[in-house]
């Protein structure tokens, strides 16, 4: 099966409101910089492009078609979406370079949240005769899947808070945080409960942005002459909608997608977790069995700020980026979609040499 | 068992979302100008074509537009419709025309209300001007211009529609 | 390079303005459990499922997938979510084609639905945005002006669409699943009806229905485990353009006709008039059958309309190039779905399983699709035999 490099990975700033920009004002900057790293002119020079974004969270049917004002589509380019975040467009992007058809790919994900009021919006995601209709949000369903952790015995809140604490502390090293510093899990403990057992530190900041990345064959990885690290593996599993049908305290989908990717086939040096809410990191470390070797979230994952449709590309983005730098020789890159991760997707991503 | 009079078939779930919309920096200032009832473009640095309204970026090269280039009221009917069943949300009565409007000196069209003719004489290459509403009932919007109608001006052949210069048809 | 893919098995609903009779989950399990059935398999031998539907605000729920992961017995397997506006049905075809085709699962579900009765689609077209006017008159008032300039230029009889509305009607009388029975329409009867947008009238327009339709899409080396004649996958291609550029030919769209190349030269297609059996195009609005067979290559610029006139298109006059067999979608309408039932009823007619609506020893097809402003295009070829 046809090897996928990844060349190019870029992202914007996490930003509380985006103000004045739109999504395509958001796009740009970042198509401009991945075009920039492997020293191309527009998405004419790639084979296929495939982007990821949700018109329910800036509130406009069809809200993913001006994405494509920003490409150069002229003349007629490859192109496709996936209502979902962008690492599954990084997924789509993968078939069709395996297939033959396409030996380079351009990927971009990009949402701004801060029009809607996102724990809301996202509770017409679910079932919508019995479930759509209470109005459950987002955060009361990770809260009770938090509570059920607890409860549980598999963690407690101080570990929570350590989660948060040491995400908030690796995000200092990242331009791109919106949130950053140093907190002790003390200080995080003595906060008030906001939709218990979470506190607002458990929730990561939402924040409008955009990610970009270009893959492509190792041949053309060598062409364009850039640094790359290896997809080795990709795959990524769905369960059931049923909160009351699955066991919220693991994450089988995650354990089912890191098998198939052949998480287990080597050291995990850094792994990079779209987790939302600082319980699900636990829960995701268990199931992808991640050792005390590994090091996780070294970015300060999404509690540096969470871009809707654009944080599970920007995962794997991170672990590109620090394989290509020479800093890691493998790493380990989730996405996560729906309620309580119910979907989870998970990359392996090698050095070349 | 329940007889069929009882059996649901559907339940009523009315969803209430609020949005704060933006519309982006490009369209943002055109929309400053409007209000102020200037009608403004932006010109692509590459291939020079100016858009109208404008997005911040020319679709065809993927680059970003920042020259600003301000264009007459006055342009010709790239296409039309006469629409015959009412808009949602929108008082004006059928049948309208709904044309597909170029402005002079710009490259694309953008669609507006026709009125002040008759519908059967609307034509491709027709030119129009906007009538605007009362300079105190502008706001940020581009019913700034209540409607195009058209003028006593030669008919733009169909090869020169979209590429006329800011000067129009005399130009 | 990619592996060999054919379509094993194809499953639909029953189209109609409203069925009340099944939530959105009964629906797509209604399509997915015949593509199933017609593919003698069971849920345990699909590996993964793709699932399109146009703008999720047409039902109101948010990346429904999530909703209908049980539905689509897809516990514990991949799913994706293709959405590319109106060309959604194509794309994800294609996309589930690619699961195949790149060699990473041998057999896949694809399904795509639209269950608009549920929802209001106008309301959710046209939420206000500040840079237009409120203008949203419905997709026909954004594709009547195209159409104008279309009959501008080629100069074609006004009453071309009023017989492409009677053709995919007389179609689909032929198609119990199609939404519009009108065994008995006239051209009379289209010419007095309503003028909606003008040159559109309300019967040269589609109908909006609630529908799903599925398809299995099995690698080679599967093929021979379901019973029916399979169709190959002898070629796909999608294209895409922006909505607006200057200098953009919106009735005659480069993407349509880059697209159409791409996918005739993997199929070894030269002369699609020729060569193609028969073709189902999306066509919403009657005079899109004549721009489009002028976009694909069926007739020279400006004489695409010749055909129809001709009746080359029509399986009653016994039309050379038959197309839209099934009715089309000026017969039955589920946006999301509408794509991918053309893809499906070319492969129907290849495996030679179209029933009435069947034409002759059909051995080559093309399924097409569109969407947004005729800006995104999505196409394959299947034939019957193995290429
Ligand atoms: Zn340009």
């Amino acid at each position: 099966m046809q090897q996928i490099a990844i060349v190019a990975f870029s992202q914007s700033d996490c930003l509380a409101r985006a103000g004045a920009a739109n999504e395509v004002e958001l796009i740009m900057p970042q198509l401009q910089a991945v075009y920039a790293q492997v020293g191309i002119d527009n998405a004419q020079d790639v084979d296929f492009v495939c982007s990821g974004s949700c018109d329910y969270l800036q509130g406009a049917a069809f809200a993913f078609v001006a994405g494509v004002d920003a490409l150069g589509a002229v003349p007629p380019i490859k192109e496709s979406h996936v209502e979902m975040d962008a690492a599954w467009a990084l997924y789509e992007a993968v078939l069709k370079i395996r297939m033959g058809h396409a030996d380079s790919a351009l990927l971009y994900g990009f949402a701004k949240s801060s029009s809607g009021e996102l724990p809301i919006v996202l509770s017409q995601q679910l079932d919508p005769y019995y479930l759509a209709p209470l109005w459950v949000d987002t955060v009361s369903l990770a809260a009770l899947q938090a509570r059920l952790l607890l409860e549980s015995g598999l963690a407690s809140e101080r570990d929570m808070a350590e989660v948060v604490a040491r995400s908030r502390r690796n995000a200092l090293d990242n331009p791109h945080a919106r949130l950053s510093g140093s907190v002790s899990v003390d200080e995080l403990l003595a906060e008030d409960l906001f939709v218990s057992p979470l506190r607002r530190a458990d929730c990561a900041p939402v924040a409008d942005g955009a990610a970009a990345m270009i893959i492509c064959t190792v041949e053309k990885a060598r062409e364009w002459g850039v640094p790359y690290a290896l997809l080795s593996g990709i795959d990524h599993r769905i369960e059931t909608h049923n909160l009351g049908m699955r066991d919220l305290t693991d994450s089988v989908s995650t354990r089912l997608a890191a098998r198939a990717a052949g998480v287990e086939d080597g050291p995990v040096e850094v792994a990079e977790l779209y987790a939302p809410f600082s319980h699900q990191e636990i829960i995701l470390s268990r199931a992808l069995e991640l050792g005390d070797d590994t090091r996780v979230n070294p970015s300060g994952g999404v509690f540096a700020g969470n871009l809707m449709m654009a944080s599970g590309l920007s995962r794997v983005g991170e672990v590109f980026r620090r394989i290509a730098a020479g800093e890691i020789r493998r790493g380990v890159a989730h996405a996560t979609s729906g309620p309580c991760l119910q979907h989870n997707l998970v990359a392996v991503l090698e050095s070349a040499s | 068992m329940a007889d069929t009079a009882d059996t649901i078939t559907g339940i009523e779930c009315p969803v209430y979302l609020q949005y704060h919309f933006t519309a982006g920096r490009a369209p943002a200032r055109f929309l400053t100008r409007i209000k102020e009832g200037v009608l403004s473009g932006q010109r692509c640095p590459r291939c020079s074509n100016v858009y109208i309204p404008p997005r911040g970026s020319c679709p065809a090269c993927g680059v970003p537009t920042e020259e600003e280039v301000e264009l007459p009221d006055k342009g010709t009917v790239q296409s039309f419709t006469v629409v015959a069943i009412p808009i949602p949300n929108n008082p004006i009565k059928p049948p309208f025309v709904v044309a597909n409007l170029v402005l002079d000196g710009a490259n694309i069209s953008f669609i507006h209300l026709l009125s002040e003719c008759e519908n059967s004489e609307v034509r491709i290459g027709q030119r129009v001007q906007a009538v605007w509403k009362p300079r105190e009932e502008w706001g940020y919007a581009m019913d700034n211009i209540r409607y195009f109608r058209p003028i006593d001006e030669p008919d733009v052949p169909v090869a020169q529609i979209g590429k006329l210069p800011v000067t129009g048809r005399e130009g | 390079m990619s592996t060999l893919a054919a379509v094993v098995g194809i499953g639909q609903t029953q189209y109609k303005t409203r069925r009340g009779d099944v939530s959105i989950a009964g629906l797509v399990r209604e399509a997915a459990v015949n593509a199933l059935q017609d593919a003698g398999l069971e849920w345990d031998d699909i590996e993964a499922v793709i699932l399109g539907k146009a703008p999720d605000m047409f039902e109101g729920v948010i990346m429904p997938e999530s909703y209908l992961t049980d539905a689509l017995g897809c516990n514990g397997k991949p799913m994706l979510r293709v959405h590319t506006a109106g060309s959604v049905g194509g794309s994800t075809a294609l996309v589930a084609a690619s699961h195949v085709q790149s060699g990473s699962f041998k057999r896949v579900l694809t399904v795509t639905f639209e269950k608009q009765s549920e929802s209001n689609a106008m309301w959710a077209l046209s939420t206000p945005q500040p840079f237009s006017v409120h203008l949203n008159a419905g997709a026909g008032g954004y594709f009547a002006p195209i159409i104008r300039e279309y009959m501008r230029r080629s100069g074609a009889p006004r009453d071309v669409g009023i017989k492409v509305a009677v053709k995919d009607r007389l179609h689909g009388a032929r198609n119990p699943l199609a939404h519009l029975q009108l065994p008995n329409i006239t051209m009379q009867e289209v010419e007095e009806s309503m003028m909606l947008w003008d040159p559109l009238r309300f019967l040269e327009a589609c109908p909006s229905s609630d529908g799903a339709c599925a398809m299995v899409i099995a690698a080679e080396e599967l093929v021979h485990e379901s019973p029916k004649p399979p169709a190959w996958i002898r070629g796909v291609a999608m294209r895409s353009e922006p909505t607006m550029y200057a200098g953009r030919d919106e009735v005659n769209p480069q993407a349509g006709r880059d697209c159409a190349a791409d996918v005739y030269r993997q199929a070894g297609i030269t002369d699609p008039r020729r060569d193609l059996d028969c073709a189902e195009v999306y066509v919403p609005f009657s005079w899109y059958e004549p721009m489009w067979l002028e976009n694909l290559g069926f007739a020279a610029q400006g004489e695409g309309w010749k055909l129809t006139m001709a009746g080359a298109t029509s399986l009653d006059e016994g039309g050379d190039i038959p197309w839209n067999c099934s009715g089309g979608v000026l017969s039955s309408n589920p946006i999301g779905a509408s794509g991918m039932i053309r893809f499906a009823e070319a492969a129907r007619q290849v495996r030679g399983d179209a029933g009435a609506h069947q034409v002759p020893g059909a051995k080559l097809a093309l399924g097409h699709a569109y969407g947004g402003g005729a800006q995104f295009f999505a196409m394959w070829v299947v034939g019957a035999d193995k290429p």
